[in-house]
C-alpha cells in the first residue's frame, strides 16, 4: 500500500433500504493533501463521510482511513482523525477553556499537553478574555472556528469537515480557510465538504458527488478546462443539472 | 479511567450548571413530599349528610347528633322531605342521605325493632362506600347505646355481645403518612434516576454532540458509565433529602436502618438507571423520550401498591406489578422504615432488583451503538 494515502475508498457503497445514498464511490486522498467534496443538498457527502469516519457502516465496497480498514479498525481510525459536524457539536453550557480540556481529556493527552496547548490556541484564537466564558455566549464565527481548533487539538492525521462555514461571515469564511491551510501545511490531511464554489477553488484537488456519484474528480484547474468553465460554479451547475434526485 | 475522569467531571458541571435539572433535585422533593401525603390520605372526612326525619323525636335526634358528633360528618341539611334531600343529592351538594321514617322512636320502644333507609350519592365511589360504613357503624353502635338503656341488670341480658378491639402493628395510630411518605421518596428516585438521566442522553443525542463523543475513541462502556454515575449519585442524594424532610415535617424516623435503605436504593437506582439508558437508546429527541417516560411513570405508580393495595388487584395486575421495580421499593421502604426490617427480610427484593438491573443494562448496552 502507498503510505502517501491517507484515505482510500473503492466502491463504496450504502444503501438505507431501497435508496442508494451512496452509490459506488472510488478515490484517493493524498496525505497532507487539502480535498474538497462537492455536491449539491443530498447527493450523499454527508453519509460518505460518516462511512470514512466510523459513524457509518458501509454497505458495501472497501476503505481505508490511515491505513486502517473502516469494517475492522474503526476505533483504530477514530484515534487518529478529527472531525467537525455539520451541527455545531461543542458543549455551549461549557466555556471554551473547558471544551478544550474535555475533548483532548477523552483522546488521551496528558494534563502537560493540554495546558501548554490550550494556552497557545487561546492566544491564536485571540479569545483572552473569553476563554473562561461560556461558549454559547460567542458569535457563530467564533464558534466554528474554535470547533475546528478543537478538532484538531489532538494532531490527528486527518480531519473531516461537515461544511464548517455554513451561515458564517465572508471575513470569517477567510480566516477559517486560512487556517485550513496551516492546519495542512503542518501535514495534517483536510477532507471538506462544502457549497461555496469559491472554497472549491482553495482545495488542491475535488470531486463532485451527483446522486450519490462521484462525477468528477480532479485540480480546479483540470475540472474548469475538461468542462470548459470559466469557474467553478459553472462546472458545478453543469455537473448538478443533471441531478435526478431532488434536494432534501 | 483517565477518560471516566474526564467524562464525569464534564457531566457534573453540566449537571449544576443547569437551573432545571438543580430545580428538579432540590424542589422538586421538596413539594411532592409537602403537599402530597396530605392530599394522599385515604381516611375519609366531610362526608355531607342530608338527614330526612319523619320521626321528630327524642330518639331521631338523639341519633343525628350521635352520627355528626363522630367527626366525620357535616350535616347539609335536615328536612322531613324526601325528595328535599334527593335534590341536594342530584347538586352534589350531599353524598349520603338518611332517612328515618315515621313511626321510628314508637317502634323501637314497642317492638323492639325499628328500620333505617341510606341512600348513597355514589359518584365518587370510596367517598361513598366508607361514608356508608362510618353511618352503618355508628347506628350499630347508637343501637347497642339504646339497648344497654334498656336492659336494667346487664347480668341477665338475653343478647350476646362480641366486642371487638384492634391495634394497629408498626403504625398504631393508622397515620396514612407514614405510609405514604416513603413511597412518594421511591417515585421521586425513579423520576431522577430514569429520567433525567434519559433526558439527558437524549439531549445529546439532540443538540449533536452525541456524534461528536462518537468519533472519538471513547470507549461505549466508558461513555455510559460517566452519564450513569453522576445520576446513580443524584438519585442517593435526593433519597437523603427526602429522608430529611419526611423527619423534619412529619417526624418519620425509619424504625431500620438507613444503611438497608441505601443499600436497597444503589441497587434500585442501578436498574432504573437502565431503564433509563433503553429509553434513551429508543428515542430520538427529548419529547419522545419525555411522552415514554410519562407513560411508564403512570403504570408504575398505579401499578406499584403506592396508593392501592397491589393484593385487591386483579390477577393480571398483581402479575404487572412483578415487573414493576417500583412496586419492590416502595415495599422495601414500608418494611424498613415502619418495621424495621434488616437486610436479611429485604435479600429477595434484593436479588429481584439484581436482576433487573442486569437485565436493563445489558438490553440498553447491547442496544447502544456508536455505529448506524
Amino acid at each position: 500500500m502507498n503510505n502517501n494515502i491517507a484515505i482510500k475508498a473503492e466502491s463504496l457503497t450504502k444503501k438505507f433500504g431501497d435508496f442508494t445514498a451512496v452509490d459506488g464511490i472510488s478515490f484517493e486522498v493524498q496525505k497532507g493533501e487539502i480535498f474538497g467534496f462537492l455536491g449539491a443538498n443530498g447527493a450523499g457527502k454527508t453519509t460518505a463521510m460518516r462511512m470514512l469516519c466510523g459513524l457509518s457502516m458501509p454497505t458495501s465496497g472497501k476503505a481505508t482511513v490511515a491505513g486502517f480498514d473502516v469494517y475492522r479498525q474503526n476505533e483504530q481510525i477514530k484515534r487518529n482523525i478529527g472531525y467537525m459536524s455539520q451541527k455545531f457539536s461543542l458543549y455551549e453550557d461549557l466555556t471554551v477553556k473547558e471544551n478544550i480540556r474535555f475533548y483532548a481529556g477523552i483522546y488521551g493527552k496528558s494534563d502537560a499537553f493540554i495546558k501548554e496547548k490550550t494556552a497557545w490556541l487561546i492566544d491564536q484564537l485571540h479569545l483572552g478574555t473569553e476563554a473562561n466564558k461560556l461558549v454559547k455566549s460567542l458569535p457563530l464565527g467564533w464558534k466554528q472556528k474554535l470547533a475546528f481548533s478543537v478538532a484538531i487539538f489532538h494532531e490527528p492525521q486527518i480531519v473531516f469537515l461537515d461544511e464548517p462555514t455554513g451561515g458564517v461571515d465572508p471575513v470569517t469564511r477567510r480566516e477559517f480557510w486560512s487556517m485550513i491551510y496551516d492546519a495542512a501545511e503542518s501535514g495534517i490531511t483536510v477532507f471538506v465538504t462544502t457549497h461555496y464554489m469559491d472554497e472549491a477553488e482553495y482545495c488542491n484537488r475535488v470531486s463532485i458527488m451527483v446522486d450519490g456519484r462521484i462525477d468528477a474528480l480532479g485540480t480546479p484547474a483540470q475540472l474548469k478546462q475538461s468542462f470548459g468553465a470559466q469557474s467553478m460554479d459553472e462546472v458545478f451547475l453543469k455537473l448538478a443539472r443533471k441531478a435526478v434526485r431532488s434536494a432534501d | 479511567m483517565r477518560t471516566l475522569k474526564f467524562l464525569l467531571q464534564k457531566e457534573f458541571r453540566q449537571i449544576f450548571r443547569d437551573p432545571a435539572i438543580i430545580r428538579i433535585i432540590f424542589i422538586m422533593p421538596m413539594v411532592q413530599l409537602i403537599v402530597l401525603p396530605w392530599a394522599a390520605d385515604y381516611e375519609v372526612k366531610n362526608i355531607h349528610l342530608s338527614v330526612v326525619d319523619h320521626d321528630h323525636s327524642a330518639y331521631s335526634r338523639q341519633l343525628v347528633s350521635k352520627i355528626t358528633a363522630s367527626g366525620y360528618f357535616r350535616l347539609e341539611s335536615y328536612t322531613s322531605s324526601f325528595a328535599e334531600a334527593m335534590e341536594a343529592v342530584e347538586q352534589d351538594a350531599a353524598d349520603l342521605v338518611l332517612e328515618i321514617p315515621g313511626g321510628f322512636e314508637r317502634n323501637l320502644v314497642k317492638e323492639d325493632e325499628a328500620g333505617l333507609f341510606i341512600a348513597v350519592n355514589a359518584i365518587n365511589g370510596v367517598k361513598a362506600n366508607l361514608g356508608a360504613g362510618y353511618l352503618r357503624s355508628i347506628i350499630q353502635d347508637y343501637n347497642r347505646e339504646v339497648r344497654t338503656e334498656w336492659v336494667q341488670f346487664p347480668r341477665f341480658s338475653p343478647e350476646l355481645q362480641i366486642e371487638v378491639t384492634a391495634s394497629n402493628w408498626f403504625n398504631p395510630l393508622l397515620n396514612y403518612k407514614y405510609f405514604m411518605v416513603p413511597g412518594i421518596l421511591v417515585i421521586l428516585v425513579t423520576m431522577v434516576g430514569a429520567f433525567l438521566a434519559s433526558l439527558n442522553i437524549v439531549r445529546e443525542k439532540e443538540i449533536g454532540t452525541i456524534e461528536q463523543i462518537n468519533v472519538t475513541p471513547v470507549k461505549k462502556h466508558h461513555f455510559i458509565l460517566g452519564k450513569l454515575i453522576p445520576f446513580w449519585i443524584l438519585g442517593l442524594v435526593v433519597l437523603l433529602l427526602g429522608l430529611l424532610l419526611a423527619r423534619c415535617f412529619y417526624g418519620i424516623i425509619p424504625a431500620g436502618s438507613l444503611l438497608v435503605i441505601f443499600g436497597f436504593a444503589a441497587m434500585y437506582l442501578l436498574a432504573v438507571l437502565g431503564l433509563g439508558l433503553l429509553i434513551s437508546t429508543y428515542t430520538v429527541n427529548q419529547q419522545q423520550a419525555m411522552l415514554l417516560s410519562f407513560f411508564l411513570m403512570m403504570v408504575f405508580i398505579l401499578l406499584s401498591g403506592l396508593y392501592t393495595s397491589i393484593e385487591s388487584m386483579p390477577g393480571w395486575a398483581q402479575a404487572i406489578t412483578k415487573i414493576n421495580p417500583v412496586s419492590y421499593f416502595i415495599d422495601v421502604m414500608r418494611m424498613v422504615v415502619l418495621k424495621g426490617s434488616g437486610f436479611r427480610d429485604i435479600v429477595p427484593h434484593m436479588l429481584t432488583m439484581l436482576g433487573f438491573a442486569v437485565v436493563l443494562n445489558t438490553w440498553a448496552v447491547v442496544h447502544y451503538k456508536k455505529r448506524s
